[in-house]
Parts: structure tokens; C-alpha cells; sequence
């Protein structure tokens, strides 16, 4: 749980001011953005994503740079991104 | 990947270390405790002690938010998650993290009601979808996890739902990082400094680290490199007698923290007088509770708890594990009687946990070096 997995905004949702859909290793899913409040966040931003939130806007090479550390992990990523798959924010 | 290749390459890492090496003073030891199970991982995973010389220490501090969990804790929210309207969720670590009377999947078991959730904005559609139900967040996790925790229990509150509320477990690294360095038990030269943590609050509430008790600190990232670099500027500060506070994540990791974090942590929780910790006994102003203007979603308000204590196994070494007295596989127990899959002590209960990082990636690095030999 104390992983930071990065994703890409593909859109911030109109009709919630907290919430944005991302693409989390090719899978889409809502997350929080109220974290990064005050920060300019656009469609092909990556941010870093905890227990459903972003904690930090990053650019593409500190995602890549984070996504191929988490694949080192084995199943501990494993599991993180089984539990993403089955997350439903509202 | 070409971005990735730079923070591994083996060459510049035999550099570093060859650069940190010059930088030790002769007969000095150096103990070096890094406070995050991240980057305890990547220095198992990647060996990352095999670069430095002999004279420095990697040493493991308590930065694991499961390992840290005492056991009436999980007994307390299995008493309430024995209650028929109750559902109890909870992040996966949490699953197996034993208690006195079993862990939430020996529960489940008996009946109980519980499921994992990956972000507590689950937790609060399940509430959302079972009206009928009270819905209870196990929170658990530093500075990194509780902001999360916040957020979503004032959009319970905006939205009014009433049936929501957490069992609160959020624990603070300041106060834990002080009674490491009162312990008496250990002699610690400087820290790297966690890089989640920090990118919440920021790098100034580590000052007093430098400033008073003089023990460089440098908040660093998650790569290997990442950390040798940090090695390097702690050894660099020494070599030139100074004592502060670093940034070596500046990627990520900004001076302030985040501002936006920490205001909502401040409204939503506040300080509890003492919190017990695994291993580490009772440390004051330790841990966070509802605050009195959330106290509407305090679980241990709603439900009695019976505010259960237990000691931890005489087995388990666990405590002096997390304040890194001990290496893990020093314990008398490692890889015997507690092992991944059976867990005693909770360092090897979850990934980042020091034991079930060396028990899994340890021997492996050390049969790469020996084969490199």
C-alpha cells in the first residue's frame, strides 16, 4: 500500500472538481486530484497515484523511471495493480 | 526505458561507491539508518550495500506503516468487525498482519465481514452502497497515506453519509525518528530521509535532526542510485564537518511539502496524547485521531472498543528490527518459525517490511556478488 504508481491523465472530469480519469498501466480508472490543488493539471500529465490519489505531478521520465522500479517488485506490484483494477472512486 | 538505464548503471555506481570510499575517514564506522521500507526494498533488491565499503552501514529503521501496528489494534477492529451490521475494509497489507486472537483473514473466516480496499474512497462506496451497513476504514500508513484518509472523510461529511467512519491507525515519523534517537540501544550517524513521506511534509520538520542532535539528512528517491547519491552527499557533509538537511529527491520532493496535505490533515485529524507502536513501546504525540469536528466519523467513538493490549511475541524481535539493533536475519526466528507465508512478527508480514524485503531479494544479492567474484 505504500507504493506510488504512476499514471497518465487522460481527462479532468467535468462534472466532479476532485476527480480525473487515468491510465494506469493500460488501465483506466478515476482517481482524486484534490491533493494537487492550486496545480495546473492537463490531459498527458503523469502524476503519481497513492491509495487512489495523486500525490505529485512528475514529468514522463520520473514515471518511467518509477514504473520500472515497481516492475522490479514482483508481486507486490502484482497485487497493487490488482487492487487498482478493482477500485471504483466516485 | 532510456531514461531508466542512467539510474542503474553499474559503472556509475562502482564510481559513487569509489567516491564515498575516498570520502571515510580511516578507523571511522558509519551508521547510516534509512527510515522508508521503500527504499529498504531497493537496497536489498539491488544490493545497493554491496557498493558501499565496509566502514558504512546500511541500517533499517521503522518506516513500514504495517510492521508498526500492534496487535490490539488488529483484536480491536475484529471486535468491531464481528458485529453483523459492521463491514470492515482495509488496504491488502493489512490482511494477514497478525493479532492476539488471529488476523482479519482468520476473522473473515469466523464470519466477519471484511474486505480489501485499494483507496479509502472505496471504502466509502461500499458505505455509499450499503446504507443498511455501518462501513469501517482500518486507516493506516505516515504522512503519505493519511492526507487520503482526510480527504475522503470530509467528502463523507459534504456528502452526508453517516453510516462511514475510520478506525484510526495513522502514525507520524517525527516522533518516531526522536525515540530512535533516544534510544539507547543504538548509535546512528546520520538518515536518508524518507521520499513519500517528505513529498507531504516537506524537508523542514528533519531541521531539529541536524540542528540538535547532528546527524546529516538527506531526503532521497527510490532508485538505486538515488541512494548511493544520498550516501554520497551525507559522507560529503561530514568530510567538510557540516550537519544539515538535504534534498537529493528534489524531483519529486519539494522543501515545504504540500501545502494542500498538510492543511487538510490539520483539520481532519489532530494528535493523539500517546500511541503504542509494535515493538517500540508507547511514543508520545505519535499517532493522529478524528479530530473533534470529525469526531462524528471516529470508529472508536461509534462502537465500544474494548481497547485491547497486547505484548508482542517473545519470539518475535520485531522491535529491535525497526529500530535497527538487529538485522533481520539476526532474529531467532527469521526463516525458521516466521517466514512470509507465516508470518510471527509483522516486518515480515508486509512487502516492505525489512524482514520480507531481505527474505526475498537479501540471498539473492549476495549470490550476485559472490558470483561477480
Amino acid at each position: 500500500m505504500c507504493l506510488a504508481i504512476p499514471g497518465e491523465i487522460v481527462e479532468l472530469l467535468a462534472d466532479n472538481d476532485q476527480l480525473a480519469l487515468v491510465d494506469v498501466v493500460g488501465v483506466k480508472r478515476r482517481i482524486n486530484v484534490g491533493l494537487l490543488d492550486g496545480v495546473d493539471l492537463r490531459a498527458g500529465d503523469w502524476v503519481l497515484i497513492h491509495v487512489g490519489f495523486a500525490m505529485s505531478k512528475v514529468d514522463e521520465r520520473e514515471a518511467a523511471e518509477a514504473l520500472s522500479m515497481l516492475e522490479t517488485m514482483g508481486q507486490a506490484f502484482t497485487d497493487e495493480l490488482q487492487a487498482v483494477a478493482h477500485s471504483s472512486i466516485e | 526505458m532510456r531514461f531508466v538505464d542512467e539510474f542503474r548503471d553499474p559503472d556509475l555506481a562502482e564510481m559513487l561507491g569509489a567516491r564515498i570510499t575516498a570520502l571515510c575517514e580511516p578507523g571511522r564506522h558509519y551508521k547510516i539508518m534509512e527510515v522508508c521500507g521503500g527504499h529498504t526494498h531497493t537496497i536489498y533488491r539491488y544490493g545497493v550495500q554491496d557498493y558501499l565499503p565496509d566502514d558504512i552501514e546500511l541500517v533499517h529503521g521503522p518506516g513500514c506503516p504495517v510492521c508498526v501496528i500492534p496487535m490490539g489494534r488488529v483484536d480491536d477492529a475484529i471486535a468491531i468487525a464481528e458485529r453483523a451490521d459492521v463491514i470492515l475494509t482495509c488496504f491488502g497489507d493489512m490482511m494477514r498482519v497478525p493479532g492476539g486472537n488471529g488476523s482479519f483473514v482468520d476473522a473473515t473466516a469466523r464470519g466477519a465481514d471484511i474486505r480489501m480496499v485499494y483507496s479509502p474512497l472505496d471504502a466509502l462506496r461500499i458505505a455509499r452502497q450499503n446504507p443498511d451497513r455501518e462501513v469501517v476504514f482500518y486507516a493506516i500508513g505516515f504522512e503519505t497515506t493519511a492526507p487520503s484518509t482526510a480527504l475522503t472523510v470530509m467528502r463523507a461529511k459534504a456528502a452526508g453519509i453517516r453510516n462511514f467512519s475510520v478506525f484510526c491507525n495513522h502514525v507520524t515519523i517525527i516522533p518516531a525518528i526522536k525515540a530512535i534517537l533516544d534510544s539507547p540501544d543504538l548509535r546512528l550517524d546520520a538518515f536518508i530521509g524518507p521520499g513519500h513521506v517528505s513529498t507531504v511534509i516537506g524537508c523542514r520538520p528533519y531541521e531539529f535532526i541536524a540542528r540538535d542532535h547532528g546527524k546529516p539528512l538527506v531526503c532521497a528517491g527510490f532508485e538505486p542510485l538515488d541512494l548511493l547519491q544520498s550516501v554520497f552527499m551525507i559522507m560529503t557533509q561530514f568530510a567538510e564537518g557540516r550537519s544539515e538537511v538535504e534534498n537529493q529527491y528534489g524531483r519529486v520532493v519539494r522543501w515545504d511539502g504540500n501545502l494542500t496535505a498538510l492543511k487538510v490533515l490539520a483539520d481532519v485529524f489532530a494528535l493523539r496524547p500517546y500511541f503504542e507502536w509494535r515493538g517500540l513501546g508507547s511514543i508520545s504525540h505519535s499517532a493522529l485521531r478524528m479530530s473533534d469536528r470529525y469526531g462524528d466519523f471516529d470508529a472508536e467513538l461509534r462502537f465500544k472498543v474494548p481497547g485491547v493490549r497486547v505484548a508482542d511475541p517473545k519470539a518475535c524481535q520485531c522491535g529491535e528490527v525497526l529500530k535497527g539493533v538487529l538485522k533481520p536475519w539476526e532474529c531467532k526466528v527469521f526463516g525458521t518459525a516466521c517466514t512470509p507465508e507465516m508470518p510471527i512478527g509483522t516486518c515480515m508480514v508486509s512487502s516492505e517490511g525489512a524482514c520480507a524485503a531481505y527474505y526475498n531479494f537479501g540471498q539473492y544479492a549476495k549470490q550476485r556478488v559472490h558470483l561477480e567474484v
